[in-house]
C-alpha cells in the first residue's frame, strides 16, 4: 500500500482503524475525558444530596449506584485512559520511537477500555447500575439483585483487559525501542515513572481478573467461593481486591509524579535534581505497593500481627515519597520559576499532595485507623492524593504537551482562571471531610440526620464542588476559545526532552531520522553544548510503517456481544459475540499485512515544509 | 493562597480541640480505647504538622526567591544532586515514622487483648461483661451470653467496666462503631471478630454501621447506654426475665394491643423469651429513644413506621401494615402495648 492510500478520506472511518499511537493517545484523552465529565456530574449529584441533612434529592438506592459508578467511573473509566493518553502519545516521542512496539494491539488495548466503560453505563438503562461500591464487598456484591453488578463485573473484565494489554504494551516499548543512546538512566521522568507503573498494571491486574472471575462465576453461575453457608469466604474478595487495588492508586499516581518531574524542570529551567534518586524511589514506591494491600483491611479481623506489619510497611512508603517531595523542591531551588498554567497546577500540586500524604500516614497507623476507616477522613485521604496528585498531573500535562498534541497553546488567562478555582474549591470540598470523618461522619452515606454537627461542614463541602465543576467549565472553553491561538510551534516551553524535537503537528512517523541521545535532557544539552539540533542516529531512509485495521475495533465489540450473553444467559449471544471475536483474532493472524513504506522524497517533501 | 497554606495546621489544632457533638465524635473521647486512639491520631497528626511546616516552608521561600522577574533570562545552573541533603531527607523521615509506629504497635496488640485475667501485678480478674453483636440489614442484635440477655438496638453496659464485643454479621458485611468509646471493627459474615471497649462516665453514646451494606446503610444507627453497675444488674435481671405486665400487661387497651402483637408481630420479634429473633427484640422498646434506629420516639413515628417501612427505612426487611392489616382502633391499642414495654420504671 502506498503512503497515500493510507490516508483514509472519511475522518471516522479514520479514527476507528488507526494504529498511530498519538491518533490512539487522543482516541484514549478523549474516551477519558468523556468519562470523567460523567463522573463528575454523578459526584456533583451526590454533593447536592449531602448539602442539607435529611434531603431525598435521590432516593438512597439511587445514591448508592451513584456512589459506585463515580468510583468506578473515576478510577477505572477517567483517570487511567487519561494517563494513557498521555503516556501513548509521549512515550514514543520521548525515547525516540516511530511507534509503541505493538501498534495493533494498542488500538485494542483502547477499544476494549472503551467499549467496557460504555457496557458498564448501559447498566443506567436496564434497571440499575451497581450499587456495592467501587469496591464492590461480597456478600453485598454478589447477593445484589438485578443486573446492575453483572455490568460492572463484565464492563471491567473487558477494560481490565485492555489496560493489561496497555500496560505490556509500554513495558515492551519501553525496553526495545529507545533511540540509539538513550540508557534506562537517560530515560525521562515520565517515561521512567510509566515504565514502573506497567509492571505493576502487569502484576496487579491479574489479581483483578480473578477477583471479577469469581464474583461472575458466583452471580451467574451459581458458584459459591464468597457464600459463607456453602464454606466461602468473604474475605477472598477483599484480598484480592486490594491486591489489586492498591498497586492500583500507584499506578495511577506514578504517571503523575512523571509529568510533574517533567514540568517542573522545564519551568525551572533546571535540570530534574536527584534524577537517580527520583528513578529509584519510583522504583521503591511501585515495588512497596505490592507489599500494603492489606491497610485497607485493618478492621476485618486479621489480628494484632498482620496489622502491625501492614501499618509500619505503609508508613514506610511515606520515605520514597518524601524524597520525591524534596527533589522536586530543590529543582526549583535555584532555578528561574516561570508561573504557566502548566507550571501552577504543578505548584498546586506539592502542598496538596503533601496533605493527602501526611494523611495517609496517619491512615497508616492502624490502632487510630479504627477510627478513621471507612469515614469521611478516607474520602477526603484519597481525593486528596487522587486529586490533588493524578488530576492535577492530569491538567498540567494537558496545559504542557497540549501545543504539541493540537498545535496551539491554551489560553494562559482562562487556564490561570481554571487553575486557582478548581484548586479553591478542592481543597474547599475536601479539606473539611477529614474532621467530619473524625465527627462521627461514615462514608457512603446517602444522607445525614440533622443535630449531629455535621451540616455546616457539609454545606462548604458542596459548595466547594460547585466551584470545581465551575473551574472544570472554564477548562472546556479555554479548549475551544484557544484554537484561534494555532500556530503549530514546535518548542513552545523551551523543551528539555526529544517530544519536542519533532515537528507539530508530529509527522505519522515522528522522527525522519531516529535520533541520538547524548545527555538526559538531550534537547537541552544540544541547546546548550551542541548547534541546538539533535544529531540523527541513521541516515534519511525509507520508513516502514503498520497498516490501519478496523480489527481492535471488531474483536472489542464482539466481547460485548458476548457479555450481554452473560448477563441475559443467552447462549446464542455468547456464541455468537465469541465467533465475532475469535473470528476477528483468527483473520488478524492468518492474513499477512506487512504495512507499507513512506518513500525518502515524501520525508524530505515534508522536511522541506517545515513539518 | 499563600497564607491560607499557613495558616492550615493552626486551624487543624484549633478545630481539634472540641469538635463535633458530644458522644458522637472521636475527637471528642469518652473512654480508654477512643483516648488511646485519640492520642495516637494526636501524636501523628503533630508528627505530620512539623513536616508540613517544614515542607511549606521550603516551598513558600523557593517559589518568592527563585521566582521568574521581568527581564530576567539568566540560565540556572544545572545542578545533578546532593548526596548530603538525600541522605538528610531520607534518614529523618524514618526517624519520624519510628516515633510514630513504635506507639502504633504497642497499641495495636493492647486493642486486640481480650484477656481480662488482670495481668501480672494482682492476677485478679477484670470485671467485664461479654456481649454478642450481631448486625442485620438494618438493626443491631446484642446478646448478653453470660447474662441470658438478647437486646435490640440499645446496647446496655455498666461503666468501669470491661465490655469484650463478639461481632458478627448474618446478612452482608457492617462495621462496629462508636466514635466517642472505640474505633470499629467489622461484622464480617462466616467470621467472628472480637474488641473491648469501656465506659467510665454513664451515657448515651452514638452508634453508626460503617460499612455499606445497602440502601438503608446510613441510618443503621444504635446507641450504647452506659448505666452505673446496679442499674445495669437490674436491667439485666429484668430483661433476663421480664416483668409480668410485658406478657400480661394491666391496661384494657394495652391487652387488646397485646393480642395485636400476638397476631402480627410476635413472629419475628420477641418481647420477654416470647416471640421470634427476625427482628429486634421489643422487650424494652418503650424506653427507647429513637424507633427504627433514627425517627425520634413519639407514637406518631411509631404509627408511620409500622404503616410504612419501606419508605421510611428502604431495603428493610419489615412489612409495612395498613389499615386492613391493622385498624385504626388496633393501631392504637399497639401503640399503647408497645410503649408499655418498660423494664426499668417500676
Amino acid at each position: 500500500m502506498s503512503y497515500a492510500k493510507a490516508q483514509s478520506k472519511n475522518v471516522v472511518w479514520d479514527w476507528l482503524t488507526t494504529v498511530d499511537h498519538k491518533k490512539v493517545g487522543i482516541l484514549y484523552l478523549a474516551g477519558g475525558a468523556f468519562f470523567f465529565a460523567l463522573g463528575g456530574i454523578e459526584a456533583v449529584l451526590m454533593r447536592i444530596q449531602l448539602m442539607f441533612p435529611d434531603l431525598a434529592i435521590v432516593q438512597a438506592q439511587t445514591f448508592n449506584e451513584l456512589l459506585t459508578l463515580h468510583g468506578t467511573t473515576m478510577i477505572f473509566l477517567a483517570a487511567m485512559p487519561l494517563l494513557f493518553g498521555f503516556m501513548n502519545f509521549i512515550i514514543p516521542l520521548q525515547i525516540g520511537a516511530r511507534d509503541v512496539a505493538f501498534p495493533f494491539l494498542n488500538a485494542l488495548g483502547f477499544w476494549l477500555f472503551f467499549f467496557g466503560g460504555l457496557l458498564l453505563y448501559v447498566s443506567l438503562f436496564t434497571g440499575g447500575a451497581p450499587d456495592a461500591g467501587w469496591t464492590a464487598y461480597v456478600p453485598l456484591s454478589s447477593n445484589s439483585p438485578g443486573q446492575g453488578l453483572d455490568y460492572y463485573v463484565l464492563g471491567l473484565q473487558v477494560s481490565g483487559l485492555g489496560t493489561l494489554i496497555g500496560g505490556i504494551n509500554f513495558l515492551v516499548t519501553i525496553i526495545n525501542m529507545r533511540a540509539p543512546g538513550m540508557s534506562m538512566m537517560r530515560m525521562p521522568l515520565f517515561t521512567w515513572s510509566s515504565f514502573v507503573a506497567s509492571m505493576l498494571i502487569l502484576f496487579a491486574f491479574p489479581a483483578l481478573t480473578i477477583g471479577l472471575l469469581l464474583l461472575m462465576l458466583e452471580r451467574l453461575f451459581g458458584a459459591t467461593y464468597f457464600a459463607v453457608d456453602f464454606g466461602g469466604n468473604v474475605i477472598i474478595w477483599q484480598h484480592l481486591f486490594w491486591i489489586f487495588g492498591h498497586p492500583e492508586v500507584y499506578i495511577l499516581i506514578l504517571p503523575a509524579f512523571g509529568i510533574f518531574s517533567e514540568v517542573i524542570p522545564t519551568f525551572a529551567k533546571k535540570r530534574l535534581f536527584g534524577y537517580s534518586a527520583m528513578v529509584f524511589a519510583t522504583l521503591i514506591i511501585g515495588f512497596l505497593g505490592f507489599m500494603v494491600w492489606a491497610h485497607h483491611m485493618f478492621t476485618v479481623g486479621m489480628g494484632p500481627v498482620a496489622n502491625a506489619i501492614f501499618a509500619v510497611a505503609t508508613m514506610a512508603i511515606a520515605v520514597p515519597t518524601g524524597i520525591k517531595i524534596f527533589n522536586w523542591l530543590l529543582t526549583l531551588w535555584g532555578g528561574r520559576i516561570q508561573f504557566t498554567t502548566a507550571n501552577l497546577f504543578a505548584l498546586g500540586f506539592l502542598p496538596s499532595f503533601v496533605m493527602g500524604g501526611v494523611t495517609g500516614v496517619m491512615l497508616a497507623t492502624s490502632a487510630a485507623n479504627y477510627q478513621f476507616h471507612d469515614t469521611y477522613f478516607v474520602v477526603a485521604h484519597f481525593h486528596y492524593v487522587i486529586i490533588g496528585g493524578v488530576v492535577l498531573g492530569i491538567f498540567a500535562a494537558a496545559f504542557y504537551w497540549w501545543p504539541k498534541m493540537f498545535g496551539y497553546r491554551l489560553s494562559e488567562t482562562l487556564g490561570k482562571w481554571f487553575f486557582w478555582l478548581f484548586l479553591i474549591g478542592f481543597h474547599m470540598t475536601f479539606f473539611v471531610q477529614h474532621f467530619l470523618g473524625l465527627m462521627g461522619m461514615p462514608r457512603r452515606v446517602a444522607s445525614f440526620l440533622p443535630g449531629q454537627g455535621l451540616d455546616a461542614m457539609n454545606f462548604i463541602s458542596t459548595l466547594g464542588a460547585f466551584l470545581m465543576s465551575i473551574a472544570f467549565i472554564i477548562f472546556l472553553i479555554a479548549i475551544f476559545a484557544s484554537t484561534k491561538n494555532r500556530d503549530n510551534v514546535q518548542d513552545p516551553w523551551d523543551g528539555r526532552t526529544l517530544e519536542w524535537t519533532v515537528p507539530t503537528p508530529v509527522p505519522e512517523y515522528n522522527f525522519a531520522q531516529t535520533p541520538l541521545v547524548r545527555d538526559l535532557d538531550p534537547y537541552w544539552y544540544e541547546k546548550h553544548e551542541g548547534d541546538g539540533k539533535i544529531k540523527a542516529a541513521e541516515p534519511l531512509g525509507e520508513i516502514h510503517m503498520p497498516n490501519a485495521t478496523i480489527l481492535p475495533v471488531t474483536i472489542s465489540a464482539g466481547l460485548i456481544v458476548a457479555s450481554f450473553g452473560f448477563i441475559y444467559h443467552i447462549l446464542p449471544l455468547i456464541i455468537g459475540g465469541f465467533i465475532i471475536t475469535f473470528g476477528a483474532m483468527f483473520v488478524r493472524s492468518v492474513k499477512e499485512d506487512h504495512g507499507y513504506h513512506i518513500p525518502v522524497e515524501d520525508i524530505k517533501r515534508d522536511k522541506e515544509e517545515g513539518k | 493562597m499563600k497564607y491560607i497554606w499557613r495558616l492550615l495546621p493552626i486551624s487543624f489544632i484549633l478545630l481539634l480541640s472540641g469538635c463535633g457533638v458530644e458522644n458522637l465524635s472521636a475527637l471528642d473521647p469518652r473512654g480508654p480505647v477512643a483516648e488511646m486512639q485519640y492520642s495516637l491520631i494526636q501524636l501523628s497528626l503533630y508528627i505530620m504538622i512539623f513536616v508540613l511546616v517544614v515542607v511549606f516552608a521550603i516551598y513558600i521561600f523557593v517559589i518568592i526567591r527563585f521566582r521568574e522577574r521581568p527581564g530576567d533570562t539568566h540560565i540556572p545552573k544545572q545542578v545533578h544532586g546532593n548526596r548530603t541533603l538525600e541522605i538528610i531527607w531520607t534518614t529523618i523521615p524514618i526517624l519520624l515514622l519510628l516515633m510514630l509506629a513504635i506507639p502504633n504497635v504497642m497499641d495495636t496488640f493492647t486493642l486486640a487483648d481480650m484477656s481480662v485475667d488482670g495481668g501480672e501485678e494482682d492476677g485478679e480478674e477484670i470485671d467485664h461483661v461479654r456481649i454478642e453483636v450481631t448486625a442485620h440489614q438494618f438493626w443491631w442484635e446484642f446478646e448478653y451470653p453470660d447474662l441470658d440477655v438478647v437486646a435490640g438496638q440499645d446496647m446496655y453496659i455498666p461503666t468501669d467496666t470491661r465490655i469484650l464485643i463478639e461481632l458478627h454479621s448474618t446478612d452482608v458485611q457492617h462495621s462496629f462503631w462508636v466514635p466517642a468509646l472505640a474505633g470499629k471493627q467489622d461484622n464480617v459474615p462466616g467470621i467472628t471478630n472480637e474488641m473491648w471497649l469501656e465506659a467510665p462516665e454513664e451515657g448515651v453514646y452514638m452508634g453508626k454501621c460503617t460499612e455499606l451494606c445497602g440502601p438503608s446503610h446510613w441510618l443503621m444507627d444504635f446507641k450504647v447506654i452506659a448505666v452505673d453497675p446496679d442499674t445495669f444488674d437490674t436491667w439485666a435481671t429484668n430483661m433476663a426475665e421480664p416483668p409480668a405486665h410485658l406478657a400480661e400487661p394491666e391496661g384494657e387497651v394495652a391487652v387488646d394491643g397485646r393480642g395485636v402483637f400476638e397476631e402480627s408481630c410476635i413472629s419475628c420479634h420477641a418481647v420477654g423469651d416470647e416471640g421470634g429473633n427476625l427482628g429486634p427484640d421489643l422487650t424494652n422498646f418503650g424506653e427507647r429513644e429513637v424507633i427504627a434506629g433514627y425517627l425520634d420516639y413519639d407514637m406518631d413515628n411509631l404509627e408511620a413506621w409500622l404503616r410504612d417501612t419501606e419508605d421510611l427505612k428502604p431495603g428493610n426487611e419489615m412489612p409495612s401494615f395498613n389499615e386492613d392489616a391493622i385498624n385504626a382502633e388496633e393501631m392504637d391499642a399497639l401503640l399503647e402495648y408497645l410503649d408499655s414495654l418498660k423494664i426499668l420504671e417500676e
